[in-house]
């Protein structure tokens, strides 16, 4: 029996507002609890929520991004229900009337193909608090420094049909609201979480299956192990004869397996209304044009352009503008150097991503800038380094011993590519390996490797490895 | 003293016929003397009050003074208080501490007027009689035995008692205009969003209105231009520039047409209140307004409206008052599940009316009954406003009954809430339009106070004051004060 | 009408505790008040828009600025029940 997989994600991305969403106070992550809670925050009687104006460029920044549609006007409404961790007993959230709705975006399937998944709807809504459960005696202790801070819930179609798909998926939508600087996208901190929904149904069966819900999962990781591990359940229930039974559940890591959350015994009436505190959003075409204006280049489109504009292969391209700043970095560096963009990228995915995980450093944090970075493949090019001693040069200018131009004058690492030095060197060996020597002269290719190794270590590695192949040739030669 | 309107005191305190500490004290000494008989007061901030005018005073001999400076007031226990008692007649916030002041508050301090107090009402301003408070019910100054209105009855009684010189007030289904025609004073409702609702604790966001309580319409002008106004800090406060209400009143008389809805006198008025208020249009005929019949088709179905809408938003409004972070906790919740927390906290610290109220709220907007009661009532709300912009289009003012009788008994409707929603039946319409509406005493029945409702559309408060003004210069029952308080 | 079912499923719903000795009261005077309402289901609305709002107005937007200084002190004033500057309730269980 083949059975295929149906997912929609909801991902929840915390906006990267200076104050919350309905409220002055601020969104800063790690401030000491209940610092950052004003009286709107609280739900204190009496207060009011005003919007503010950069939570609505985010969300519309977004919808272009994804070509969805911008409502002209939009609603916010109240979701009731009672949770310690949110002050008003209702959240402001928005529930007919969205803000954006019916767009799409591309992910890349591993086999290189494209898959196109429908984003239903994104909207406006707020965090609520977080509740701590430690050493209360018994009771939760809740911090409502989150409480308020703006959320935008991006909704898919149910276009997903495997965890791996899911993940891609996530990945994209990360690395969009991280391009267009709505998000910063940090799972650890909370900024970034998915709930996903999964059913299963027969292959070629038209209908959705029964779906459940996966909720709060924060890495890449774990919401594509919830979701494998989730479809397999469902799979093997069905095929049992069971039912399964439309309900909330969470992915617990250390088990591997999802159970159903406790406290939702019974489907929550939210009773949507329209907030009566707040009224319509109302966006003109010329406020839609003027944020379109400052939207960044996105992520496919500066792929694109990498690929055609610097030669780059399709999966090079990719690394390098999966994220805004390695794709910046690459850039400055492309353009001050006189070497290939070819030699530039593999420099920047190679070398400078290897020191970067190695060290734990965001590309920001670099300790080779991209001016230095550019030098260094100048002096490759121009021949007065090997690449191998390249690769030196780039340590000692990680570890902050100067300039490209100092450390290679301080080292002595510059290229020995004169003819006469490369000639003595070239003598030097071939006197000292006779019988190697002789091997070639009868026709032995190999040995050339050799004796070419010989030269270089000899040289301590600063001969021109090809002016050596071609000296030896010479004076070994027919 | 306090028997001189605010607009005289005002003048006596330009004058320095008297000074802020005097009235201050004046007027406390009444209200420890009466105020227990009246119930009218939840907190006397009798420390705060002196303390108050003698900086009203310092200020008046800096020349820095307003016409409002030293002006004795009470707030109605809706208004957030910085630093004083805010409890909306519930025990759910009786320990309730403000800490911060609602927009009128803070607008009339800053004119300088002297807080005496605030008072009684209905729990969660949710009533027509005052008598649901946790704190018992207040009493109306004309009979004891009898409500004052409500749900703003305390500052109703405390004007009509003369306790204090003025009130404000939040109306929603008519609690300042009924309050004020019960117990014999002017009572206003402006515009929706033309006074802030920052800081006036919520009952129903879209029909909640600050107003105030005056013996004259000249009074609630000068009020009204201080409290009015743009507030940025709620959403729904409207940014129009705020005339000149006072002096508007004062522009000579215009002939206007006042409509009158027939509908209003059928047999659900009580014939002396007819008659009271016929006489009163009279009066206004002799000014030369001419009176022309209305007809607002749907005004019937503004009580079962106001029924869905105001307790749909009041059960969501009220869900934060949950024990967790302000207000009363169930003594042993802790010890329990978080929803026997939260039954139990609820549970004990609202009353009946409010109680009920929630749960018809909860109930018309739970899966299945949106469409039916909540989204109808929000079309049948449009089609009332449309009555009344239609009926504008012909008349300049509309005028009818407040309520539908005189006081009542305390005790007497509170078994039958439809009949203690029918209090309402004159009243509700503006609230539900959002148009400003106004009751002026205008007679005695069988001993109680009557009163006229006039209505205006939308950001006309400054006609509607004139027309009420004029109304107050050719008769006298605004100047009625029971005997015993005299 | 409303039966004491319904009004407990209510009284759940809006975390509002009522006696058993309540019920019947409560499920009668919320009858009533239901029979009241109910006469808006005779009117015909079609075509009419609802009004959620006297004003007809857009939503004005603050600038995203942080206007909010720490005053967790004063507000936690009115709390029944703070340790460590959290609010603690009955434990949360998910």
């Amino acid at each position: 029996m083949e059975w295929e997989i149906v997912i929609g994600l909801e991902i929840h991305a915390q906006l990267a507002t200076a104050s919350k969403i309905f409220s002055g106070a601020a969104t800063r992550y790690g401030a000491a609890p209940n610092t950052q809670a004003s009286l709107v925050d609280l739900g204190y009687p009496g207060v009011l929520p005003v919007l503010n104006a950069e939570a609505v460029r985010m969300a519309v920044k977004f919808g272009l991004a994804t070509r969805c549609e911008i409502a002209r006007r939009s609603v916010f409404a109240r979701k009731n229900y009672f949770y310690p961790d949110l002050p008003k007993g209702y959240q402001i959230s928005q529930y007919e009337l969205p803000i954006v709705h019916s767009g799409r975006v591309v992910i890349e399937l591993p086999d290189g193909t494209t898959k196109t998944v429908g984003i239903t709807r994104a909207h406006l809504e707020e965090d609520a608090g977080k509740s701590l459960h430690e050493d209360f005696a018994g009771m939760s202790g809740i911090d409502l420094n989150r409480a308020g801070t703006g959320l935008l819930e991006i909704v898919s179609q149910p276009d997903l049909r495997s965890a791996a798909e899911a993940g891609i998926y996530m990945r994209k939508i990360h690395s969009l609201v991280r391009y267009l600087e709505i998000c910063d996208g940090n799972m650890q901190e909370g900024s970034f979480r998915a709930d996903a929904n999964v059913s299963v149904r027969r292959k070629g069966e038209k209908k959705l299956g029964i779906r459940t819900e996966l909720k709060n999962l924060n890495s890449f990781r774990f919401v594509e192990k919830a979701i494998e591990v989730e479809a397999a359940r469902q799979i093997e229930l069905a095929e049992g004869g069971g039912a399964i039974v439309q309900e909330t559940r969470l992915y617990d890591p250390d088990r591997d397996e999802t159970r159903a959350m406790r406290s939702k015994e019974e489907a929550n009436d939210y009773r949507y209304f329209p907030d009566p505190d707040l009224l319509p959003v109302e966006i003109d075409d010329a406020a839609i044009e003027s944020i379109r204006a400052t939207l960044p280049e996105l992520p496919d489109e500066k792929r694109e352009r990498f690929a055609k504009q610097y030669g780059l292969s399709a999966y090079d391209a990719g690394v390098l503008t999966a994220q805004r700043a390695p794709a910046d970095y690459y850039e400055a560096v492309a353009g001050a150097t006189r070497a290939s963009p070819k030699v530039a990228a593999n420099w920047v995915i190679g070398e400078l991503t290897a020191a970067l995980n190695r060290d734990g450093l965001e590309i920001g944090a670099s300790r080779v800038s991209p001016t230095a970075l550019a030098a260094l493949l100048d002096r490759i090019a121009d021949g007065s380094i090997s690449g191998k001693i390249a690769k030196e040069v780039f340590e000692a200018l990680w570890s902050g011993e100067g300039t490209v131009a100092e450390i290679i004058d301080k080292r002595g690492l510059t290229q020995i590519s004169d003819a006469a030095s490369i000639d003595a060197l070239v003598e030097q060996v071939i006197a000292a390996n006779p019988t190697q020597a002789e091997q070639f002269r009868a026709g032995k290719q190999q040995v050339l490797g050799f004796l070419v190794g010989q030269v270089m270590k000899a040289s301590k590695g600063k001969a021109n490895p090809q002016q050596v192949n071609e000296a030896l040739r010479r004076k070994l030669g027919p | 003293m306090h028997s001189r309107t605010l607009t005289e005191l005002a003048a006596d305190l330009a004058a320095r016929r008297v000074s802020a500490t005097e009235l201050a004290k004046h007027f406390l000494a009444r209200i420890e003397r009466f105020a227990g008989g009246l119930n009218a007061f939840v907190t006397v901030t009798a420390e705060q009050a002196l303390a108050q005018a003698a900086a009203a005073d310092k200020r008046r001999a800096q020349g820095r003074a307003t016409p409002l400076t030293g002006i004795p007031i009470v707030h109605k226990d809706i208004f957030c208080t910085a630093g004083v008692k805010t409890s909306c007649g519930s025990r759910m916030l009786d320990d309730f501490v403000a800490p911060y002041d609602a927009t009128v508050v803070e607008r009339l301090a800053s004119a300088g007027t002297v807080m005496l107090g605030k008072t009684n009402m209905d729990e969660f301003a949710m009533g027509s009689s005052s008598e649901t408070s946790c704190y018992g019910p207040v009493r109306n100054p004309w009979n004891r035995a009898l409500v004052p209105g409500g749900s703003s009855g305390g500052s109703a009684a405390a004007v009509s008692a003369r306790l204090a010189t003025a009130g404000t007030g939040t109306d929603t289904g008519g609690s300042i205009r009924q309050p004020a025609a019960l117990s014999g004073v002017t009572g206003l409702k402006p515009t929706y969003g033309r006074v802030s609702r920052y800081g006036m604790i919520a009952f129903a966001s879209s029909l909640d209105h600050g107003g105030v309580l005056t013996q004259t319409a000249a009074d609630a002008a000068l009020l009204l231009e201080t409290i009015a106004g743009f507030d940025e800090r709620d959403s729904t406060s409207l940014d129009e520039p705020v005339p000149s209400y006072s002096k508007a009143v004062e522009e000579p008389w215009e002939k206007i047409k006042i409509g009158v809805p027939e509908s209003f006198f059928d047999e659900g008025l009580d014939a002396d209140v007819a008659a009271a208020v016929r006489a009163a249009l009279a009066e206004l005929e002799k000014l030369g307004a001419k009176l022309k019949s209305v007809k607002l088709d749907y005004i019937h179905l503004s009580v079962p409206a106001y029924y869905v809408v105001a307790p749909a938003e009041a059960s969501s409004n009220l869900a934060r008052y949950d024990g967790v972070r302000f207000g009363h906790r169930a003594s042993d919740a802790t010890r329990g599940d978080l929803l026997s927390f939260y039954m139990r906290t609820r549970g004990e610290g609202f009353g009946e009316e409010v109680k009920r109220r929630i749960l018809t709220g909860t109930y018309v907007l739970s899966a299945g009954y949106f469409d039916a009661y909540y989204l109808q009532a929000q079309k049948i709300r449009k089609l009332i406003a449309d009555d009344f912009a239609r009926a504008f289009r012909e008349v300049d003012l509309v005028a009818g009954p407040t309520a539908p009788s005189p006081a009542f008994a305390i005790g007497a409707k509170t078994d039958d809430p439809i009949q203690m929603y029918l209090n309402d039946i004159y009243t509700i319409g503006a609230d539900l339009a959002g148009i400003p509406a106004i009751s002026l005493p205008c007679g005695f029945v069988r001993g109680l106070p009557v009163g006229l409702q006039l209505m205006a559309p939308a950001l006309a408060e400054a006609p509607l004051l004139k027309a009420s003004h004029h109304f107050q210069r050719v008769t006298d029952w605004h100047r009625r004060v029971p005997s015993e308080y005299a | 009408m409303l039966t004491p079912e319904d009004i407990r499923r209510l009284c759940r719903l809006a975390r509002v505790e009522i006696t058993a000795g309540e019920i019947a009261d409560v499920s009668a005077k919320l009858s009533s008040i239901v029979a009241l309402v109910d006469q808006l289901q005779a009117v015909d609305t079609k075509g009419v828009t609802p009004m959620a709002h006297p004003l007809d107005r857009a939503q004005r937007l603050r600038e995203d600025r942080v206007t909010e200084t720490d005053r967790h002190e004063l507000y936690q004033r009115n709390a029944p029940l703070v340790e460590r500057d959290l609010y603690l309730v009955p434990k949360v269980i998910e």
